[in-house]
């Protein structure tokens, strides 16, 4: 069965259908991306996917769940976490608490517990502050973990937000744009960051870029969007050599 | 009778209220901040109004214009000097809270010049009253000069605002600063002149403030600009139609809840007015739901 | 990562300590004579604005939001901790009086901070604001009109002292703008711990605030201020964290105004007015937001000196005005900050620790 299972996915703002009669499948454990000009409406999807839009039609299914029309928080219980293109870090918190933070439903203990500091207090955080390092040091950001993230170069924060999104133990890890603002070797080293996160978290990965040699690169099948229509599915190899798919981008 | 005299005091209330929603409704609408210090924008604008004819002994209507001057220079100053720096700040709590430290500057500096205690304030205005109904409803002169002054403002300012070229960069500041930089007007001076506006607007409503309600204290304006506010608020803040009828409407609210129910508790009715009104209709009126984008 | 842990909590420890030194100092000086009449006047009064300003500041500093109605929750305990000291004056002796009377103004002020929270936080920024400011003024204005008396029949509820309609031999508790008096009085025999009884409640502030803010919740608190979208898109219920930040720190300042209520020979509504809340909001700003042993500072500096120093009250809200506005632009405007940091690293020589992004 597939991971994500998304069909006849439609939202009109007004009378603009912003996204429409959009389907994508996704098996478990696949890179998958998806790309099309600005405007095509692929963060759109990704708002749809996680709850911060209702879809106006359409059904989403996370690992056989009907996840459809569910709060964001729904969601991201379900297993869905993501990131998003103009960073959100809890910047005046330290790199290590923005990775705990993700831990809130997973490593849970009460706020009579945390405020008395009764015996749980300290096994819970113990085992959050072991888990956060290990995480970190796969994002190699575990030097940085007194940090402010707001203090943390751009790079870092992108990784930051992917490891934060990871500390929710999600099943699918939508990555809205992550090279984007990233020189070259900063996007070698990301892509070889997300193909480690795929096989060491056993992940699934749904991922928006504009960087073709990052999404040529890594990402094993491709859905393009234009004008909030699907417009090429299938191998990412195929697709781009879609003529279709050439003109979309290059222009008439 | 005793209704529609009612009526008419809360009318000639709510317009004093629609003119200083008038002016916070434009800088919230351009500016994106609270200013709290509006209402003792206000209280400057009366004592400078006041001192002018008791101490200078100027003319009324002279005295009338250099409050204004006074107010607008004031209001551009401390915009330039308190809000401007932070602008680009990381919370908007900076701002608002600087706003309210601002507002207890003005105060205190009055404090310090004129003291605690009331003064009365003089006759600027002298209408003579109408009777109506073979004199079972007067109407103050200085009702009716409220009145009026509310509805040119009002007019002025929607046709400056949809007419004029400064007018429509204000639009364009308030729909989206950034991309109107980059259209090349000029941010920074869109935004002093909707305080100089906002300020200039305060002076009037100093004088039909004390007019009608003739005591100043350096506390006068604190609470009709709280008030005028939740006034901006009720008609959709940043709707200059909206400021005028919820203004309005305030002011009937409080004068027949006074009347009628408590004079106690008038003000905890026109703050509950507030209250239901965010909760049932966060945008108010007139108002438009924007919604931040993710 | 084990640094992390104890890098807090040796923080909270230097605040603790920080407290029971103060607090040793000031009763060694006391008990030596070496303290005017004045000076022990005011000991009280500024426990009791030191645990309003931590309180506060949970809501500023962590939760992210203005409240400007917080002299209406110290308003609330107050009355409802006076009006129970008052009914059961002779049925229990005074600690465990006075320690009721505590537990009920929290919990009056706690269910108010829930109750006003519920609606005011489905609101942003200067909303919400405006809103808390609203509340303050609605209580203050409904215990402006509230009359309560007892008699053989019970309690008495009224607008007006007429309305009472008392049993002759009943007493009026609680009237209207006159507010409630002798409070004080009843508390004559444990008077002289009141500041004792200040210090421990201030610790116990200082323990609830910590410990939530380094903890599980107290991340959700903080993650739903830096960024609401991201805090739910990792599962956090943002409006449940923030209104259980919003409701400890109402109960806290319930607290605040019990220890008022109870110093007081009478007890006047005026007195939580606006100017009240600000002044709260004033001590929080200029010891830094989020900045506990700030609060604790900027307070005891800001309400002792003016008071200390004669004729200076005369200036004293101008000063605060004065220094609310530089302190927010020298801590907030990013031209400011960047003046810092480039400081900062002048006089640490070169660290690239805090690298800009």
């Amino acid at each position: 069965m597939a991971m994500l299972e998304v069909n006849n996915l439609s939202i009109q703002f007004g009378g603009l259908h912003a996204v429409d009669n959009f389907h994508l499948s996704i098996e478990k454990g696949k890179l998958y991306g998806l790309i099309g000009p600005n405007g095509a409406g692929k963060t759109t999807v990704f708002n749809l996917l996680t709850g911060v839009y209702k879809p106006t039609e359409g059904i989403i299914r996370l690992d056989g769940t009907d996840i459809t029309g569910k709060s964001t928080i729904d969601i991201n219980k379900a297993g869905v976490a993501r990131t998003f293109q103009n960073i959100r870090l809890f910047k005046e918190m330290p790199v290590l608490d923005n990775v705990k933070a993700g831990f809130h439903n997973h490593h849970s203990y009460s706020t009579f517990t945390g405020i008395l500091r009764l015996p749980k207090y300290f096994k819970v955080e113990k085992e959050m502050n072991e888990r956060a390092m290990e995480i970190l040091k796969v994002f190699d950001l575990d030097k940085e973990a007194d940090y402010l993230a707001g203090n943390l170069p751009y790079g870092k924060q992108r990784k930051l937000e992917i490891a934060r999104a990871l500390a929710t133990e999600p099943k699918l890890l939508l990555l809205d744009e992550p090279a984007a603002g990233m020189n070259p070797n900063e996007t070698q080293e990301l892509m070889d960051t997300i193909r480690f996160v795929r096989d060491h978290f056993d992940m699934t990965i749904l991922l928006i870029e504009h960087d073709m040699k990052l999404v040529g690169g890594i990402c094993e099948a491709l859905t393009v969007l234009n004008f909030g229509q699907v417009l090429a599915q299938g191998n990412t190899a195929e697709v781009l050599k879609d003529p279709a798919v050439i003109t979309a981008y290059l222009g008439a | 009778m005793s209704f529609i005299s009612y009526l008419k005091d809360g009318i000639s209330l709510g317009s004093i209220y629609a003119i200083i929603a008038l002016g916070y409704t434009m800088v919230y609408g351009i500016a994106k901040m609270l200013n709290f210090a509006h209402g003792d924008v206000i209280m400057v604008g009366a004592f400078v109004i006041l001192a002018a004819i008791t101490k200078a002994g100027l003319s009324p209507l002279l005295s009338v214009l250099l409050a204004i001057i006074v107010c607008t220079v004031l209001g551009v100053t401390i915009e330039m000097i308190a809000y401007r720096p932070l602008r680009k700040a990381s919370s908007n709590l900076a701002v608002l809270i600087t706003a309210i430290g601002v507002s207890y500057l003005l105060q205190n500096v009055a404090l310090l010049i004129f003291g605690a205690d009331a003064k009365s304030f003089v006759t600027v205005i002298d209408v003579p009253a109408l009777k109506l109904f073979d004199g079972q409803l007067t109407i103050k002169g200085i009702t009716i000069v409220t009145i009026i002054a509310c509805i040119v403002i009002m007019a002025g300012l929607t046709f400056f605002v949809k007419k004029t070229k400064p007018g429509r960069a204000m639009q364009a500041v308030s729909e989206d600063r950034d991309a109107a930089q980059l259209m090349g007007i000029n941010v920074n001076a869109t935004i002093s002149l909707t305080f100089a506006i906002g300020s200039g607007l305060a002076a009037i409503a100093g004088l039909l403030l004390c007019s009608a309600y003739p005591t100043l204290t350096p506390y006068t304006g604190a609470m009709p600009g709280i008030k005028a506010f939740v006034a901006a608020v009720f008609g959709g803040i940043g709707s200059i139609p909206g400021a005028m009828i919820g203004g309005i409407l305030l002011g009937v609210i409080e004068i027949f809840g006074r009347a009628y129910i408590s004079s106690q508790v008038a003000d905890a009715i026109v703050f509950a007015v507030l209250i239901i009104v965010l909760l049932v209709r966060p945008a108010g009126l007139f108002g438009k739901n924007i919604q931040e984008k993710v | 990562m084990k640094k992390s842990l104890t890098k807090t909590s040796k923080n909270n420890f230097i605040t603790y300590a920080m407290v029971i030194v103060v607090f040793v100092v000031v009763q060694t000086l006391s008990s030596t004579g070496n303290l005017s009449n004045l000076l022990k006047g005011l000991l009280v009064p500024l426990c009791v604005y030191t645990i309003a300003s931590l309180s506060l500041n949970l809501v500023v500093g962590f939760s992210g939001e203005l409240s400007l109605g917080h002299a209406g929750f110290m308003c609330v305990g107050a009355y409802s901790s006076a009006l129970f000291s008052n009914v059961v004056r002779d049925a229990i002796p005074s600690v465990p009086r006075l320690i009721i009377a505590i537990l009920i103004g929290a919990a009056v002020a706690g269910v108010f901070g829930i109750l006003i929270g519920i609606p005011v936080l489905r609101l942003r920024g200067d909303y919400l604001a405006i809103v808390t400011l609203a509340f303050g003024e609605i209580i203050k204005n409904l215990i402006n009109i509230l009359y309560v008396g007892i008699d053989e029949n019970g309690l008495h509820v009224a607008a007006s002292s007429a309305g009472l309609k008392m049993a002759p031999g009943g007493k009026q508790i609680m009237k209207g703008a006159l507010g409630i008096s002798g409070t004080g009085a009843i508390y004559k025999d444990i008077k002289g711990q009141f500041f004792l009884i200040g210090v421990i409640l201030i610790i116990i502030t200082l323990f609830i605030i910590q410990n939530l803010v380094n903890s599980r919740s107290g991340r959700a608190v903080m993650a739903a201020r830096d960024n609401r979208i991201a805090a739910e898109s990792i599962g956090i219920n943002v409006t449940k964290y923030k209104l259980l930040a919003f409701t400890v720190s109402a109960a806290l300042a319930g607290v605040a105004g019990v220890l008022y209520a109870h110093n007081l020979s009478m007890l006047k509504v005026s007195t939580f007015d606006y100017n009240m809340s600000i002044m709260i909001l004033v001590y929080v700003v200029l010891g830094g937001i989020g900045n506990l042993r700030g609060s604790i500072v900027a307070t005891i500096i800001l309400y002792a000196l003016p008071e200390l120093l004669r004729g200076f009250s005369t200036y004293r809200m101008l000063i605060y005005a004065i220094v609310l506005i530089a302190m927010m632009l020298f801590n907030w405007a990013p031209a400011a900050r960047t003046w810092r940091s480039r400081m900062v690293e002048r006089v640490k020589g070169n660290k690239p620790k805090k690298e800009a992004a």
